[in-house]
């Protein structure tokens, strides 16, 4: 018979340790585990500074998606869990990572990523997960000032971006590039329910709508529900977009159209970088050092 | 410091929104017991390297918030809960379209 179908929708999974980066006995070695609703994510922190990290699909059972995530991080560091001095949890199945000292929400911790990885300008997060979008203001050391979860489902989130790569048959790491090939922006599609967004998009599609039209229509709808979230907890620079879909340069370059402001640029993460789509696992990893270290003034 | 929550959605027929204050909240377990949807509940929230019981929509129901506070949402800002909150920390905006 034919040959498996390709897995469009699949973003690549994988792991890295940051180059020129040493941890010994001493230090004070501290981790965080993100386990969302598509992807679980961990990372380590040597003293407080980015170490190494990991980045696997959630699986239908959380301790165990924490574990294999936490695992994935430790892989060829020599560290083992041991080692760990303090482990926060976050993220939706938080309260199901086992090893962890404590369970803080992903909001916190992505507040706190986010500083990490581009420093105390920032003061305003967008976090687009795989099951929901939210907004977030904070100040310059990476606390959280005031807040806003999107409203339903998975409407324009990670998993809805997944559903449009394999029903257009597009990998899922160009989607954002394709979402921009075209002459005119299309009006946004109407719905952005990831289960209706489909059956639009199908009837486009037969109507003789290319994939990039098509794409882009969605890919706006999207945009404009980040915006408004934006708007609504308030807009100060500077911007920056956490999450699996930061990756998605559609999203974010519709985003500072609406906004009418530029986005921080994203790391070099592929080279040297940090990913912010371990925002909100840094952002544990690093509120675990001074938790660790305040119970020690204790 | 302040710590604002918002709970709530905005689609076509306009945004509604419960905010919560996490600094003016005392805990006090009046909206919990004034809700009739009984949407609310104390929660630990982490603020500072503290911990602070807070109320907050029950998790449940933060992704139908149109249809868990339909019934109280007209009334804007006299809703049971804003209205029982002793030190003012809850508001609830309804702007239709």
């Amino acid at each position: 018979m034919s040959k498996a179908n390709p897995e469009f929708w699949r973003w690549q999974e994988y792991h890295r340790i940051m180059p020129n980066k040493k941890w010994s006995k001493n230090d004070v070695i501290t981790a965080g585990v993100d386990v969302g609703s598509v992807g679980s994510k961990a990372a380590i922190m040597v003293n407080g500074e980015a170490y190494s990290w990991g980045i696997t699909r959630t699986g239908s059972n959380s301790p165990e998606s924490a574990k294999k995530a936490l695992d994935y991080a430790l892989e060829d560091t020599g560290l083992r869990v041991t080692d760990l001095k303090y482990i926060v949890g976050t993220g939706y199945g938080r309260v199901n990572v086992p090893m962890a000292n404590k369970a803080i929400t992903e909001i916190a911790c992505h507040a706190k990523g986010a500083n990490y990885i581009w420093g105390p300008s920032v003061r305003t997060v967008l976090d687009v997960g795989g099951q929901d979008i939210k907004a977030i203001r904070i100040d310059e050391t990476g606390r959280v000032v005031s807040f806003l979860m999107n409203d339903k489902c998975a409407a324009g989130t990670g998993r809805g971006m997944e559903v449009f790569a394999d029903l257009l048959k597009i990998p899922i790491e160009e989607i954002g590039e394709i979402s921009l090939k075209v002459e005119q922006e299309p009006e946004p599609v109407s719905c952005t329910c990831v289960a209706f967004a489909k059956t639009e998009a199908m009837g486009l599609l037969r109507k003789g709508w290319s994939k990039e039209k098509v794409l882009a229509a969605y890919t706006r709808a999207m945009a404009v529900r980040m915006a408004n979230l934006i708007k609504r907890v308030g807009l100060e620079k500077e911007l920056v977009v956490t999450g699996g879909q930061s990756k998605n340069i559609g999203i974010v370059s519709r985003i500072e159209v609406i906004l009418g402001v530029k986005t921080l640029p994203m790391p070099r993460w592929r080279e040297d970088g940090l990913d912010p789509m371990v925002a909100g696992a840094l952002g544990a990893a690093s509120l675990g050092k001074l938790l660790y270290d305040k119970a020690q003034k204790g | 410091m302040t710590l604002i929550t918002h709970y709530g959605y905005c689609d076509g027929s306009g945004e509604y929104y419960i905010v919560i204050d996490s600094d003016k909240c005392n805990g006090c377990n009046k909206c919990v017991l004034a809700c009739p949807q009984k949407a609310l509940q104390l929660e630990i929230e982490f603020i500072d390297l503290e911990e602070k019981t807070v109320a907050a929509v029950v998790e449940l129901h933060r992704k139908k918030i149109k249809y868990t506070c339909a019934s109280c949402k007209p009334e804007n800002n006299n809703t049971p809960c804003a209205l029982a909150c002793e030190s003012k920390a809850i508001t609830s905006v309804w702007i239709p379209r």
